[in-house]
């Protein structure tokens, strides 16, 4: 009897060593006479238990983990004879409660089988939202699309509904789909996540935004930081070619999609779509002065969907499950489920795919297990390098985007970086600066210029040079920037550094007796 | 011009030339071929996707990726986003910093390990992280970091 077997190979696994477990596992078997059929499949987004060995094991699958590579030869055994009396055994694995009790609709099928087999994708009810769209017409597409709420996954929550009725009312010979597979926040992968144990369902995604409004060209700009995601894009892309999922006919519908992977060239500010658009154009990175909307004259100066890795696979489970039933997820504006990353000094970290409304706290908590290192926990940072660190008063705040708003802070991308005691939030202040710099497109002077002086300031401020006066004078700044910047880049770096200021005053004080204890 | 810059020139030309944006992935073919994009490429480049020298090098300059001199026989990126210095990146850091004897953008003086900083990997549920070449690596502390550049071996061919 052959016993089937699965280890992931996403980043994060293979991070961690699973293509030497892999190995292994392979050689310990042999060696015991055990027919093994290893299957490489995308990771569930468990990040904590990755490596995550999963055994089809009396009809159900059972997990392992974290495993390393010492436990392998011990754990062959244990298949053979005791699997449950395993040290690592952890039962089946749809009944881990950090799993099960999750929501999930756009993860639902990460994890269970090898990402670029059509067949397994296709078994788990993939293309079917393709399918429906495939006998409607295009309103009716961007109709179910607005009708179910759905919100741009990017970071602006803008109506996805809107967008594409703009495009699809831009009369044009040749309009494009753009996905920002552009991940560049600190703290999310959930994109990652989906392109390397999912990527049919982008694809599919994308096929259907261009049925929707009349586009026969996609790309997809992804990151240089991602060469896993970039290889099983690649292998996707070739394999729903050859089975005419892309092509002038579409499944003989008579209907076209084209469908490039394009790879940027690290630089955070690409992420923004207007840069995106001038580095898909072979410029460099500009942030485009709007209006025109990339709606109107986006690609090429062509009508143009710009959306997100999560919003395009959204629309697949809105096409097959109908608008309404993913309008019944969520709270308030903010519909559907949201993906949040637990990231950082976190003891489980992964994603948690659960509807919008959850509380932060319960999330870092319950799910999270509280701080990796064991210590008190001090502040979250949610929504990426532009979003604000909380403070304990605020950790209430259900995960919404106008509850966000609320507080000064935003949901962004998703995720949530955490930090414990050891924290300084004066350095962190300075990095939101620094990275500002580094990273900015140079048009706007309060974001070039300003970043720069931003570290300045902070630095004579850790050195308690003049404290007081060099707080006022960056809290000035912050305005500065926040008025004269083009977009969110120059705009919203203030967030983080006045939440600092603001709730974490302490680390900026004169009477701060020395540095903190560091982190290990 | 050298014959290795002239023969990747030949190669990549003809397939970038004519594709929309061709610019950037032109960029990275030859930068795959011969570890960067050498000054004396640009001219070539320029004339073939019918643009300017100087907007050739303001592309290659804007993005962090491209360089223009090739970089030692392993790259090692650090990451320094937030994710990561919640776990201690910034010790990290210090550390491969002198270990090396190098800072962020330098080579070591033998040319095997170039440095530099990444702004995160997508890899921050279990951070700290570093990029070695192709392969990322999670959880790197001090002694995991040595592991990984007692792992490198010697330097081959130039
Ligand atoms: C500095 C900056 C960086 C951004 N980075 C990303 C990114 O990495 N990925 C992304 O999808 N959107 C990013 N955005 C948001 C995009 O500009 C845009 O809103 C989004 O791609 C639209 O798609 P959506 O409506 O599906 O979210 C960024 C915005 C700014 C200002
Ligand atoms: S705010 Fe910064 S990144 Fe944004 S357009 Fe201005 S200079 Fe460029
Ligand atoms: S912050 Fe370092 S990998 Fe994401």
């Amino acid at each position: 009897m052959t016993t089937r077997v699965y280890l992931p190979r996403d980043t994060t696994s293979l991070a961690l060593g699973a293509d030497s477990i892999a190995a292994a596992l392979v050689i310990q078997a042999q060696e015991r006479g055990m027919r093994l059929e290893l299957v490489r499949n995308g990771s569930r987004g468990l990040f904590w238990l990755e490596p995550l060995l999963e055994v089809e094991h009396g009809g159900e699958r059972i997990a392992f983990g974290p495993v390393a590579l010492a436990d392998v030869p011990q754990l062959c055994d244990a298949l053979a004879a005791d699997p449950a009396g395993h040290p690592l055994f952890l039962g089946p694995v749809e009944e881990i409660p950090y799993l099960k009790s999750q929501q999930r609709l756009t993860f639902a099928r990460a994890g269970q089988g090898d990402p670029l087999c059509l067949d397994t994708y296709r078994a788990l009810a993939g293309f079917s939202g393709l399918e429906r769209a495939l006998s409607m017409d295009c309103q009716e597409i961007v109709n179910a699309v607005t009708e179910s709420g759905l919100r741009g996954r990017g970071g602006a929550a803008f109506p996805a509904g809107i967008k594409w009725q703009t495009v699809l009312d831009a009369p044009a010979a040749q309009k494009y789909i753009v996905c920002n597979a552009d991940e560049g926040d600190s703290g999310t992968f959930a994109d990652r996540l989906l392109m390397e144990a999912d990527p049919y369902q982008l694809l599919e995604g994308m096929i259907i935004a261009g049925l929707a409004v009349g586009a026969s060209q996609g790309y997809i700009y992804l990151r240089s930081e991602y060469p896993r995601a970039r290889e099983i894009l690649a292998a996707a892309i070739a394999r729903a070619r050859e089975q005419q999922y892309l092509g002038d006919n579409i499944r003989g519908s008579g209907r076209a999609f084209e469908l490039e992977l394009r790879i940027g060239a690290g630089a955070y500010i690409c992420g923004e779509e207007t840069s995106l658009l001038d580095s898909l154009e072979g410029k460099r990175g500009m942030v485009r002065v709007r209006p025109p909307l990339p709606a109107i004259e986006g690609l090429f100066g062509r009508p143009t969907v710009v959306n997100n890795v999560l919003t395009l696979a959204a629309v697949t489970t809105v096409l097959e499950r109908g608008a309404q039933f993913y309008r019944d997820f969520g709270v308030g504006r903010s519909r559907g489920t949201l993906a949040v990353q637990l990231a950082g000094n976190v003891r489980r970290g992964g994603l948690v795919e659960l509807a919008y409304g959850a509380i932060l706290r319960e999330l870092v908590q319950d799910y999270g297990g509280g701080t990796f290192s064991g210590r008190p926990l001090r502040a979250i940072q949610v929504g990426g390098p532009l979003g604000a660190y909380l403070p304990e008063s605020q950790w209430d705040t259900p995960l919404d985007y106008e509850a966000f708003a609320g507080i000064n802070a935003m949901l962004g991308h998703g995720g949530v970086v955490v930090f414990d005691d050891s924290v300084d939030m004066a350095q962190q202040a300075r990095f939101a600066m620094e990275f500002c710099a580094v990273e900015s497109c140079g048009k706007c002077t309060p974001c070039r210029i300003g970043s720069v002086r931003g570290v300045e300031l902070i630095d004579r401020i850790i050195a308690r040079d003049a404290p007081a006066g060099n707080i006022d004078l960056l809290r000035e700044l912050c305005d500065t920037m926040e008025a004269g910047s083009l977009c969110a880049m120059g705009g919203m770096t203030p967030h983080p550094v006045r939440s600092a200021l603001a709730y974490f005053a302490e680390d900026f004080s004169p009477d701060n007796a020395g540095p903190r204890p560091s982190a290990r | 011009m050298d014959d290795r810059v002239a023969e990747a020139l030949a190669a990549s030309i003809p397939r970038y030339r004519d594709l929309p944006g061709g610019l950037l992935p032109l960029l990275h073919a030859l930068q795959a071929k011969l570890g960067c994009v050498p000054p004396e490429a640009v001219p070539a480049i320029a004339s073939a996707l019918q643009l300017s020298r100087a907007e050739v090098h303001g592309v290659i300059s804007f993005y962090h990726d491209f360089r223009s001199e090739p970089a030692g026989a392993h790259v090692l990126q650090i990451c320094r986003a937030e994710a990561c210095q919640a776990m201690g990146s910034r010790a990290l850091e210090a550390h491969a910093k002198t270990r090396l004897g190098i800072d962020f953008g330098e080579t070591t003086a033998d040319g095997r390990v170039t440095l530099e900083p990444v702004y995160c990997l997508g890899n921050c549920a279990c951070s700290p992280s570093v990029r070695l070449d192709e392969e990322i690596h999670a959880r790197v502390d001090a002694a995991r970091l040595d592991a990984l550049l007692a792992g490198l071996g010697e330097v081959v061919g130039g």
